[in-house]
């Protein structure tokens, strides 16, 4: 859009993969004079703010000096070696597919830091947290930005620790064994896609993303491949995560704090389904076609499967949570996602991209939204907020019950909104898979999808009437409305999801002419 | 006039390559001059013992310096100069780097352990000991001749016995030097009968020569040749405390005094290993189909035993934290085996030798210091449960975070990014030799080892019982944690400075 210098858009990308890193470093040294703020506890959660604030910057001016007539090229590249022994280079590089994501994790992690600015989440020092957010940040980005085999999986094992530690520290209920739970189900499966990875540097004799997408799959045999696909798979499935891969999730979702939830969510769960596009469509499609309609089968078991957990933590009397259940909600969001990638075709990859966008967006504003209820009210559990009619929400604080009554509607895919599209392609991909692929098999997935639809529908909607509707009694205490800052980091989600809806091209611009190349293999 | 006598003379008399055997040889000077000069040196002078005993390692360290242009043989045979006793190549320099590095890390500690021991530890004894030890230990990776390689063995174990049974009147202290005595003698034993097996039937004892003539052994003499090969691994298997000869570890750590816990775990098993790779792919690459499959199943065995033990033991049981290092020690001994097995099946043995050597280097320093960490801890809190590590980030952050650190490089997450590196070299040389199934159960225990490393992570951060009470860090212990970490944190930035042997020629 604007002309920027290369080797300045280069000093960009790495200034967004490092920044938080030094921030992090820089948040556990006692603060300088004249920053000292108002108290040790402020300045630090400033600082924050002020990182991740200038890391956004830096990813919106990216954005703004990306070509967008030439999204499938990779662009701001810097490509240095780092070890040798292993042909290991620091090899960054954004196109259409990851410069979205970068945005969209930049975006979420600066509205954590003002959110938390504000309302700082009970547990030890607010400079450890600061540290870890901005650690966790440094990782997710720059597992988006890296081109390099074994640098994806460092960057993809970065987040473990802060994740970690801000669950089990900072989080609710059940939080130690839910952090357990979560790192020990993600390590597991990324050692095993580490053996992947390293299966393929070692017989196609190079890390890098960018050859090995050229090369697409040519150098490597198709049992290396399945065997390949099958054990990434396995690492990427059980991060995004896959049916029956899920079961870490609900629990880190409901123990975690806010902040924690909206990341998870909104960023770290698309690193899983990130991978799956960026190397094992590319890199090893034999492998993939093998198992796509594997892949595609458990994906419409995670929508089914999603959408009837949520039915029944929705109903009156199950004591279901509000934070589990929409943590049950992205197990079908992403089973979307998944099944959009499973048919590999360009719609269908595209579809899946938007859908993670459009899940980043709609489920932080979503955890956002709980979490303020759980502040004012003390509980997520339906049946307490609901009682007998309802909580009346709309009555008690219209804004707040305004606001959840969007992001739930937006979650259920109303046309319009950001959730349509994605679900939308995704479900017209399984229509048409590419070719070698069973039609008719993929025609039932998209039957069996479609209708997750409409149970998707069914239960969020059940959720507005309970949380949002229901009689006022009189002598009600009256909820604090939405305050300036909730205000301040919730806009923009409700901004990007409209805008999502109602120029979808914004996004599908970017990404299906990178899609197009990757599934061609580099070359068009 | 041309006397007769001459050519036999020159036959007999070597011209000795002093520089090449400087290092093993200043420190087994100092450590004989540490010992005639305690019997001078006044009661409350004792301390220059330490110092001298320092200085001297880390002047053999720097000895390594001159070392690196090329390589150096010297105790040739004079008829043939391709054998030769003594070689310091790439992996000798290597090894002995990481052997008197470690002892100086070692020693570092010791000077504090003494002290606060108060006259309870001969302190002369104690460093002729430890010195003559990593003698031993610096002699045994140059050493290219398999009566050396048992002599160096010897030479670094005998003293190790003496110094696990130093604490005088120590009940435990004197049970665990006899475990470890008895076993290691057995396995020595054991090592020695194989050894001359090779001999019987190859007629020599240089490495190289046995590996030429080993080959075409006489038909009848195979067994025979095929149970030396097996015996002989045996006493190495025993050094490196692979499975089943593991179970003196935790309780020789336990009883040891802390320091020398330490200088096992690293010096023990870079001693074990390095003989290990000596003789298997030096001495005997043809008999590759024996020990290949053998140092495979030791090594997955070896891993899983010890991550099992590591993870049973309870945090608040008396000298948890010395025994948990101890049982993870043989755990990671496990994943050093890996790529010498590996060595059997891939084309490039040296390579895969080279994953071992850096994985030894990043395990040496981080290992080392977390030792530092229990050392200074074990000063206030004498039982060294893990449970009393809870908080110390309350009152030693810097510690905290190193030991954090420290944890998470042997288990291999970032941060600790050196570890992971060499887990990932280790994981590749398994993967390249084809050896799929060694890689998944290595891939499951690294896993079990996150839970117990993490969990004492974890415990750092908590919030204290009571009141976080601060204490004087004495400058030697300051030392070695500081430089253990400063090691770290380099090697996470430039992980080639150890992953480079990975890519390079060792021998």
């Amino acid at each position: 859009m604007i002309d920027i210098n290369e080797s300045v858009m280069q000093f960009l990308l790495a200034f967004v993969v490092a920044g938080p890193l030094l921030g992090a470093a820089a948040a556990l040294l006692p603060a300088p004079p004249g920053l000292k703020g108002k108290s040790p506890e402020q300045a630090v959660l400033r600082h924050g703010v002020t990182v991740t604030g200038a890391v956004l910057i830096a990813a919106i001016v990216l954005a703004l000096g990306f070509d967008h007539d030439q999204p499938s090229k990779m662009q701001a590249g810097t490509d240095i070696s780092w070890i040798p022994a292993l042909d290991v280079r620091i090899h960054l590089g954004i196109d259409g597919i990851s410069l979205p994501l970068l945005v969209l994790t930049a975006l979420l992690t600066f509205l954590c830091a003002l959110y938390s600015y504000f309302k700082m989440p009970a547990g030890p020092t607010p400079k450890a947290f600061v540290a870890l957010l901005l650690v966790l940040e440094s990782g997710t980005l720059a597992t988006f930005a890296v081109l390099d085999l074994v640098l994806f999986f460092l960057a993809f094992e970065m987040v473990l620790i802060p994740m970690y530690f801000l669950i089990a520290r900072w989080g609710g209920e059940g939080r130690s064994q839910a952090a357990w739970r979560f790192i020990l189900y993600t390590l597991l499966g990324s050692v095993v896609m580490l053996l992947g990875l390293l299966l393929i540097g070692i017989k196609a004799g190079t890390f890098d993303m960018v050859a090995l997408a050229t090369d697409n799959g040519r150098s490597l045999t198709t049992s290396v491949q399945v065997i390949a696909v099958l054990s990434i798979g396995i690492g990427l499935a059980v991060k995004t995560p896959m049916w029956p891969l899920h079961s870490w999730l609900p629990d880190a979702h409901t123990a975690a704090p806010t902040v924690g939830s909206v990341l998870l969510a909104g960023v770290l769960l698309k690193m899983g389904t990130y991978g799956f596009v960026r190397i094992l469509l590319p890199i090893a499609p034999d492998g993939f076609r093998t198992f796509a309609p594997y892949l595609a089968a458990l994906a419409v078991v995670g929508i089914i499967y999603g959408s009837l957990a949520c039915l029944a933590l929705a109903k009156q009397g199950a004591k279901g949570d509000l934070k589990r259940l929409i943590a049950y909600s992205s197990v079908g969001h992403m089973g979307f996602v998944l099944l959009g990638i499973a048919t590999m075709t360009p719609t269908g990859v595209n579809g899946a991209l938007f859908a993670n966008i459009a899940h980043g967006l709609i489920t932080g504003l979503l955890f956002f939204l709980v979490g303020a209820l759980k502040d004012r009210t003390g509980t997520t559990d339906l049946d307490t907020l609901a009682e007998e009619t309802g909580a009346a929400l709309y009555g008690k604080a219209p804004r707040l019950g305004g606001l959840l009554a969007f992001a739930a509607v937006a979650s259920l895919g109303l046309p319009g909104l950001a959730g349509f599209w994605g679900e939308m392609l995704a479900l017209f991909g399984a229509f048409q898979p590419a070719e070698g692929l069973s039609r008719p098999a993929f025609l039932t997935f998209m039957a069996i999808g479609a209708f997750g639809t409409l149970l998707t529908a069914a239960y969020l909607l059940i959720v507005v009437r309970r949380v949002c509707m229901g009689a006022l009694p009189q002598d009600a205490p009256k909820l604090t409305d939405v305050r300036s800052y909730e205000f301040a980091a919730w806009t923009p989600l409700v901004a990007l999801t409209v805008v999502a809806g109602l120029w979808p091209k914004a996004l599908l611009g970017l990404s299906d002419p990178a899609v197009q190349q990757l599934l061609a293999g580099g070359t068009r | 006039m041309s006397s007769p006598a001459q050519p036999l003379a020159a036959s007999l008399v070597q011209s000795v390559d002093w520089l090449a055997i400087a290092p093993p040889t200043i420190v087994a000077v100092v450590g004989l001059a540490v010992l005639v000069a305690d019997l001078f040196v006044a009661e409350h002078r004792k301390a220059l013992l330490g110092w001298t005993s320092v200085a001297g390692l880390a002047a053999a360290t720097a000895m390594l310096l001159p070392l690196l242009d090329g390589d150096r043989s010297t105790f040739c045979l004079t008829g043939d100069a391709a054998a030769c006793s003594y070689t310091a190549d790439r992996f000798t320099l290597v090894i002995q780097f990481l052997v008197l590095g470690g002892a100086l890390l070692a020693a570092l500690l010791s000077v504090t352990a003494l002290k606060d021991a108060r006259r309870e530890l001969p302190e002369g004894e104690y460093w002729f000991l430890l010195l003559s030890s990593a003698a031993g230990a610096a002699l045994l990776p140059a050493s290219r001749d398999l009566a050396t390689l048992i002599v160096a063995l010897e030479v670094a174990s005998l003293p190790a016995f003496a110094l696990v049974g130093l604490k005088y009147g120590d009940r435990k202290s004197s049970e665990a030097a006899l475990k470890f005595f008895l076993s290691s003698v057995t396995a020595t034993a054991v090592s020695l009968m194989g050894i001359s097996f090779v001999y019987a039937t190859t007629g020599t004892l240089y490495l190289t020569q046995v590996a030429d003539r080993i080959q075409d052994v006489d038909g009848q003499f195979h067994t025979l040749a095929q149970t030396g090969v097996v015996l002989t691994l045996v006493g190495f298997a025993f050094k490196t405390a692979a499975v089943p000869f593991h179970f003196w570890v935790p309780d020789t750590y336990v009883g040891a005094p802390l320091p020398i816990a330490a200088y096992l775990s690293v010096i023990g098993k870079a001693v074990g290993f390095s003989g290990l790779i000596l003789v298997t792919v030096v001495a005997l690459p043809s008999y590759a189909d024996v020990w290949g499959p053998a140092l495979a199943v030791l090594a997955a065995l070896t891993m899983t035993v010890g991550n099992a033990g590591a993870l049973r033991q309870q945090a608040t049981r008396a000298y948890s934290a010395v025994r948990l290092l101890a049982w993870s020690s043989v755990g990671q001994a496990g994943y050093l085996l890996v790529p010498i097995a590996a060595a059997a099946y891939s084309g490039d043995a040296e390579k895969s030798i080279g994953s071992t050597v850096a994985y030894a280097l990043m395990y040496g320093a981080v290992n080392l210091g977390a030792f530092a960490v229990a050392a200074l801890v074990g000063r206030t809190k004498v039982l060294n449960r893990v449970a009393d590590y809870r908080g110390l980030y309350a009152s030693s952050p810097l510690s905290a975070l190193l030991l954090a650190f420290f944890l998470l490089c042997l288990a291999g997450l970032p941060p600790g990014i050196i570890g992971l590196f060499a887990k990932v070299t280790v994981f590749s040389a398994a993967v390249d030799a084809g050896l799929g199934w060694l890689a998944v159960v290595m891939a499951v225990n690294v896993v079990i080892a996150l839970f117990y490393y993490l969990q004492w992570t974890a415990l750092l951060f908590r919030a204290p019982e009571g009141e976080p009470e601060k204490h004087r860090v004495p400058g030697p212990v300051t030392a070695a944690i500081a430089l253990t970490g400063v090691l770290g944190i380099a090697l996470s930035g430039a992980p080639q400075l150890v992953l480079r042997f990975t890519d390079t020629g060792l021998f």
